[in-house]
Parts: structure tokens; sequence; C-alpha cells
């Protein structure tokens, strides 16, 4: 008797185990298929540059204060912590070279992406995700239009680009926040500072930091256009699709940095 | 002899999970006439009206409109479709981040290659034909829910279609603003020559402005003919209907996602 009980039960959750596996599946497809209506998107339309511009506005100049307030506190933070430990090592005087690889190469594109990610995967999922159960976008097709082109696009063009700005000024004020503090804790003179940062920093780890945050931008629009466009469930939908894009969008982009760096590393 | 219909649903089925919404729809609206479909909630009216112009595939059917299969068409093989058959939605739809003016010309800068002037006399011309005036730079949020309505028409008009869809065009208004859309429906049938499409449970209105009427029933359309004949209606169906019986049984063979989009 308790051993059909067992059985059914099991069969329960490998129904269940094979449900979530279909659902993952039909998403992935649902997300490559965005995918490609966005890039048939960029070569078949006429490029919605107002929009574009709009959208940059929304996405990159409203970011800065975030962006300021993240650099500043990473560069600080991590003057304190490489200062005290390469003291150890009787190295504090060059702060600055871990501070400026540490920036170009891996936390100026990645804290900016995930900060980014989080304000602005959250208010596009929100605003398209708003329109969806409002009918707006059935309105936009019902008119003839295509969603893709009017709401995706833009967002996706306009994430791409900004990102990679924001980082550098990122690198730029997290280097500042580390000077502040290695020459107010450390006694570290700026010149110095910013010499040890020009020795050790190429030009090709700055490059190889932004390139990543080219992919992204890309993510972190086309998550949160793709949970957007599929919201449903009315305003508690809105908010199951924002979180859904916040945490999407973060574990990808933290994913998606491993074989990036991978790759610029292999190059 | 009648005329070739514009839109006709031929044994349409659509699912959504285990909801079975419609279970064989036949359908044909004939050009020029106010075919009204009545329903309860949840009786899958406003789904049969998305599947018109492709908004929503059928699982299984066929749909025609103008004479065109459109059963399994692309987005962009629908453009033409949909310049010709516009859609009022039951909440208006219009988009929050433009104003007035830009929602109206919205059709028009998408599909005619018209200068500022042209699209400006145009839009004060649809404005003109609902009965609004000097709302051009307001925005939606600020707009009552009639003006909403009246805005969402004026849009829809904007293109000069062949036909119009109401999806629940009086929900939600007060009795004056009811009235008011209904004349409005009624004279843009008249000044227009356009065919209407109206998805609504109230009654007054349907008896008020339709050439026809469809009840639609757990799926299928449970009976149809002219507003008299269905008022005279024997059918036990109508008569429940008529009588305001129907949202109970509706209701139990489970709602369809109406004035939502869920499940495409």
């Amino acid at each position: 008797m308790s051993s059909v009980i067992l059985e059914s039960r099991a069969e329960k959750k490998v129904e269940h185990l094979g449900d979530r596996v279909l659902q993952l599946i039909e998403t992935c497809g649902r997300f490559a298929r965005l995918v490609a209506a966005t890039t048939r998107a960029v070569f078949r339309a006429r490029l919605p540059v107002r929009e574009v511009v709009r959208q940059l506005e929304a996405i990159g100049a409203r970011s800065l204060t975030i962006v300021v307030l993240t650099a500043l506190f990473t560069g600080m933070v991590l003057a304190l912590q490489t200062g005290i430990a390469l003291a150890r090592f009787g190295a504090k005087p060059y702060v600055g070279s871990v501070i400026g690889l540490s920036l170009a190469r891996e936390l100026g594109p990645v804290l900016t992406a995930l900060m980014v990610g989080g304000r602005v995967g959250a208010g596009i999922t929100a605003e398209i995700g708003s329109m969806q159960v409002t009918e707006q976008v059935d309105a936009i097709r019902s008119m003839g239009a295509d969603p893709v082109q009017k709401l995706v696009l833009p967002r996706v063009i306009a994430a791409t680009l900004a990102l990679p700005l924001l980082t550098v000024f990122a690198n730029v004020l997290g280097v500042l926040g580390g000077l502040a503090i290695a020459n107010a804790q450390f006694h570290i003179s700026p010149n110095f500072y910013l010499q040890t940062i020009f020795d050790a920093v190429t030009l090709e780890d700055v490059m190889s930091g932004l390139a990543k945050t080219f992919v992204f931008g890309w993510i972190i629009a086309m998550v949160a256009c793709f949970h957007g466009l599929n919201t449903s469930g009315g305003t508690v939908g809105v908010g199951r699709a924002t979180t859904r894009t916040v945490v999407t969008a973060s574990v990808a982009i933290l994913i998606s940095d491993f074989f990036l760096t991978q790759l610029m590393l292999a190059l | 002899m009648t005329a070739d219909p514009v839109l006709d649903l031929r044994d349409v089925h659509k699912a959504f999970g285990r909801n079975r919404v419609l279970r064989g729809v036949d359908l044909a609206i004939r050009p020029g006439e106010t075919f009204t479909i009545l329903g309860g909630s949840g009786s899958g009216k406003s789904v049969c009206l998305k599947h018109m112009i492709g908004l929503m595939k059928p699982d299984s059917g066929q749909i025609f409109a103008f004479g065109e299969d459109i059963t399994s068409a692309s987005e962009r093989a629908l453009v033409g479709v949909r310049k010709n058959a516009s859609m009022i939605f039951q909440s208006a739809a219009l988009f929050d981040s433009l104003n007035v003016f830009e929602n109206i010309a919205y059709p028009l800068r998408e599909h005619r290659d018209w200068d500022e002037d042209r699209v400006s006399a145009r839009v004060g011309e649809c404005l003109e034909a609902v009965g609004l005036d000097g709302v051009e730079m307001i925005m939606p949020a600020e707009l009552s829910g009639g003006m909403r309505k009246r805005v969402g028409v004026a849009r829809g008009i904007a293109l000069e279609p062949a036909a119009i869809l109401y999806d629940e065009p009086t929900t939600g208004l007060d009795p004056a603003n009811q009235r008011r859309i209904g004349e409005l429906i009624r004279s843009l049938q008249q000044r227009l020559g356009v065919t209407s499409v109206i998805v609504t449970h109230e009654l007054e209105l349907c008896f008020a402005i339709s050439d026809r009427v469809a009840l639609l029933k757990r799926g299928r359309i449970a009976a149809m003919g002219s507003a008299r004949e269905m008022q005279d209606s024997e059918n036990p169906d109508v008569v429940s209907f008529l009588a305001g019986v129907h949202q109970q049984t509706d209701d139990e063979s489970g709602a369809a996602p109406e004035g939502d989009s869920d499940g495409k």
C-alpha cells in the first residue's frame, strides 16, 4: 500500500519536473524569437532615432546618480581594503595599481551593469508590462505597427550604447574615490597614485572591460523587454515581471561576465 | 443575394490551457452592418473580436478578413487588414506617454506619408467627429472615462477604416456617456458607412444600435438574428440572457481573459 503511495508521489514529482523543464524550454524559445525579431528590426526598419535619444536620456543620463555613488564608494572601499592588505607585504604605495586594474577589468563594468540593470531593467519591464496589461501593446499591433520596432529596438540600442559610457564614468569616479582614501588614509600623493595606475593599467585592460559592457547593456534591455511583453495578470503580474527581470538580468550579467572574461583572455 | 462578408469566422476554436473559450464559432459580418456580439463576462466575446484582426490566432478553424484568409497570417501580412479594420479597446488603450494629439496621429504617422499640417488637420477632423475640442495637448491620464473612450474612437477612425471593432465600448461609463457613445457609433456608421462589430453585455446599447445580434454562450453562437428577432426570441438561452441570468452559467464554464492579453 505504502509503496503505491510512494510511487504515485514520485510520478507526480517527475511530472512536475517535466512541466518545469518544458516551461523553461518554451521560455527560452520565446526569448530567442524576440532576439531574432529585434535583430531583424535593426536591418528592416527605419531606425527610431528620436525614441533612441529619449531612451538614452532615460537609461543613461538618469542613471548617473546611482553610478556616481556606486563608483565613488567602490573606489573608496577598494582603497581601504587593498591598502591594508598590501601593507602586510610592504606594497602599500601600489594601491593605485590594484584599484585601477580591478575597476577597469572587472568591478567598473560589472557593478555598473548590476546597478543599471536593477534600475533600468525594472523600469523598462514595469513600463512595457503596464502597456501589455492595459492592452496598449495590442493597440500598437492593431494599428499595423510592430511593438518590437516601437518598444524593444530603441531600448536595446540605447542600453547597449549607454552602458559603456556609464562604465567609463564609473571607472574615472572609482579611481578618484580611491585617490581620496589613498591620500587621506595612507598618505599616498595623488601624483604617485595616478602614476601607478598609468603604469599598471593598459589600454587593453580598459577595452576588455568596456567590450563586456556592450553585452551587459544588451542583456539588460532584452531581458527587461522580454519580461515586459510577457506580463500577464494585471498589476500583480507587473510586479512579478519586474522582480523576474532584476533577478534574471543580474544572474545573466554575472554568468556572462565569466564567459566573456574567458573569451577576452583567449583573444 | 447577400454581399461577401467583411469578416468571417468559420468553426473557430480557442483554448487557454484547459479553458476552452471558443468551441466552434461561426460568424459572418456583412459590409456596412452594425453587428453586436452579446455574452456574459468570460464568454469569449473579446477573444472572438481579437481573432477578427489577427491579434489572437485560433487553435483551429478559419478566419477571413476582407476576403483574405488571415488564419495563420504573419504580423507583416496583417498590416493591410489592420489598416482597414481598427479596434477600439475596452480600456481605450491610449498610450500613456503621448498626449491626445500624438495618440490620434500615431496611425497616421505609421501609414501615411503626410506633412505635419495634414496630420494636424486630420487629427482635428477625428476629434470633431467624436465631439471633442481643445483636448489635443492633454495627457490620457487627465481625461475622464468617457473622454478616453471617445479619443480611442477618434484614433480608431483616423485611417478611415472600412470596419471598426468595439470591445465593450460603454462598460464603466455613466448612463449619459453610455448614450453618447451609442449615438457616436451609430452616427459613424451612418456618416462613414463603416461596418461595426460591437462586443458588449449592455442590452440597451445593443438593441439601440444593432442591425444584427449574436449571443455567444459557452464558446458557441447560441442564437443569431436581427435585433427585433432576438428581442422576440423564445430560444431559452436568449430568454435567460435577456432576463439577466446569464452571468452564473457563463462563469461556471471558466472565464476567458477578457480585456487582457493573457495567453496569446
